[in-house]
């Protein structure tokens, strides 16, 4: 692994060629890219195209959207305030907690999935407190959301936690002196200014919400029209033959990439 | 840059500790197994591949067990899914010498395709449905007819797994019948709340009890001494006729009839019925 830089030859005069960079960078591409354009090209050369539009897509579409949706808002509601603590306060056990949010990003989400069911399942932690309240939670709308909230608001916060991080606190304390309250602060220097972040943060959690599998199956399970999104549908449509599977993961990935590219032009913007 | 280096190092260091340790794990395994085998050197290890459905699972893994000590030097590696899934794999050129389905359908698709030796293609064990209910019952099932409850939560199969396909075929022959009447599939439907991928996540879902119950096959149960059942009598019940075929894209196609006849064998069948499936007619 280790590289010695005087037997590799220069080619050309003084600086190194960029064939460093571009060659590991290229493999990575190519494992990324190739698959992508695979999916396009196979599906684009499949003349069942107006199959893939059939009733179950289009409610699993419609529901992938708009779970996705609410759990960003959720994201957002409750995600900002928990990153603006984790920035700016400092208290016991603050590290704890930093890990703790962080963890859904590198877990499973199979192990997501479990979990959910270990607290909010019927037979759960929570789960009698949450029968005597007449709720039961796995395999309903609230489920695939809570599921989404559960491995992608983690994103958000993060992201938004080091944009937080990275404003000078001597803004606030100088905004405190004219004697502006906490929230005014947060309303009014620290949110537009950590807005690129926040946004980065949104756009993370919003396309993996849109992606998430293994915990909905597990906590939310399969049903149409109620929990089954686009990539359960993906899933499970391989038995009606590969192409509306194809199909479907292409209208998927169009509908992220759209995503991604919106959100992006709103970055833009908010930098100027 | 030390920080990077160390951390690539630890990286790659844990692949390496796992693999240094295997001989020992290996022999620890070893140390457990009765039987050894009587001379591993004279013979070359060749690993044979069976996919078997998911329903499969405890049987199977039983048999492959028994054809390794059976046969010094082979290795059997096994893939469960639902059998709609293992096609897909398998269609997509999946490597495999052997597939053991849970319906017709699924195999068929593949001979069709000219991927199952035609010769090799045979029944080798039936399984039927029964009713599970979680160890406490919280839905108060008593009887076939209570699964039409209002407000009750039913999982099932995907249609497009085998027991989810058979699961139906069983409430729409119930709809036949006067007792039960024609709009019983439709009120036992109506209590669906999730359509899994596989028959073993219905096993798994209902054991934990989120549901209030669930149709699975007999095998199923076996391994699982807490669950409820409600029978399911023959006139209503399917019997699933289990295919198994040896893949004509085999490596070892000569070890796979080997396998085959041992599922055949009164030994195989023997673990077949240990573990609730139905010996062949």
């Amino acid at each position: 692994m280790r590289s010695t830089p005087r037997s590799i030859p220069r080619s050309k005069k003084g600086d190194s060629p960029g064939w460093k960079f571009i060659l590991p960078s290229l493999v990575l591409l190519g494992l990324i890219g190739l698959p992508i354009l695979a999916l396009a090209w196979k599906a684009a050369n499949i003349s069942i195209i107006p199959f893939a539009f059939t009733e179950s897509a289009i409610s699993a579409l419609k529901l992938s959207l708009v779970t996705s949706t609410v759990c960003v808002v959720v994201s957002i509601l409750t995600g900002t305030p928990l990153a603006y603590i984790q920035a700016h306060w400092s208290f016991r056990g603050k590290a704890f907690l930093d890990v703790l949010v962080d963890l859904p990003i590198v877990l499973p989400p199979s192990v997501a999935g479990i979990a959910l069911l270990m607290a909010f399942g019927r037979e759960g932690l929570f789960g009698d407190w949450l029968n005597i309240l007449g709720v039961s939670i796995p395999f309903t709308t609230v489920a695939v959301v809570m599921a989404q909230v559960f491995v992608s608001a983690p994103f958000l916060v993060r992201s938004a936690r080091i944009g937080f991080a990275s404003i000078d606190p001597q803004l606030d304390e100088a905004a405190k002196v004219e004697g502006a309250s906490t929230w005014h602060v947060f309303q009014h220097i620290m949110l537009p200014l950590a807005s690129r972040a926040l946004m980065t943060g949104i756009i993370l959690s919003w396309t993996r919400a849109l992606g998430e599998f293994g915990a909905t199956l597990l906590f939310a399970g399969n049903l149409e029209g109620k929990t089954q999104t686009m990539p359960l549908a993906i899933y499970v449509g391989f038995e009606q033959g590969l192409g509306i599977a194809l199909v479907l993961s292409v209208v998927l990935l169009a509908v992220s990439f759209v995503l991604l590219v919106v959100l992006r032009r709103l970055e833009l913007q908010n930098q100027h | 840059m030390n920080t990077i280096k160390g951390t690539i190092l630890f990286i790659l260091l844990v692949p390496l500790i796992t693999f240094a340790c295997e001989p020992i794990l290996n022999k620890i395994t070893a140390a457990q197994n009765v039987i050894e085998p009587s001379s591993p050197s004279m013979t070359r290890t060749r690993t044979l591949t069976v996919f078997a459905a998911a329903s499969l699972t405890d049987a199977f893994k039983e048999i492959g067990a028994e054809f390794e000590t059976q046969n010094p030097g082979v290795r059997v590696n096994l893939n469960f899914a639902g059998s709609q899934i293992l096609r897909m794999q398998l269609e997509q050129g999946a490597r495999a010498d052997i597939f053991a389905s849970a319906d017709h359908k699924n195999m068929d698709a593949l001979a069709a395709e000219n991927l199952i030796i035609p010769n090799s293609y045979q029944d080798f064990t039936t399984n039927r449905l029964i009713v599970i209910l979680p160890p406490e019952n919280p839905g108060k099932l008593e009887n076939l007819d209570d699964l039409s409850k209002p407000n009750l939560k039913l999982i099932l199969a995907d249609p497009s797994v085998p027991a989810g396909n058979y699961a139906r075929q069983v409430l729409t022959r119930m709809s036949e019948d006067p007792v039960y009447g024609e709009n019983f599939a439709s009120a036992v439907l109506a209590n669906l709340v999730s359509n899994e991928t596989d028959v073993r996540q219905v096993v798994t879902k209902v054991e934990l009890g989120e549901a209030d119950a669930g149709i699975v096959y007999l095998s199923d149960v076996i391994a699982i001494p807490g669950l409820g059942t409600i029978t399911i009598p023959e006139r209503f019940n399917i019997i699933a006729q289990y295919p198994i075929g040896i893949l004509s894209t085999s490596p070892n196609p000569d070890l796979a009839k080997e396998y085959l006849a041992y599922v055949f064998s009164p030994a195989g069948q023997g673990i077949l019925e240990k573990w609730g499936f139905t010996a062949r007619e």
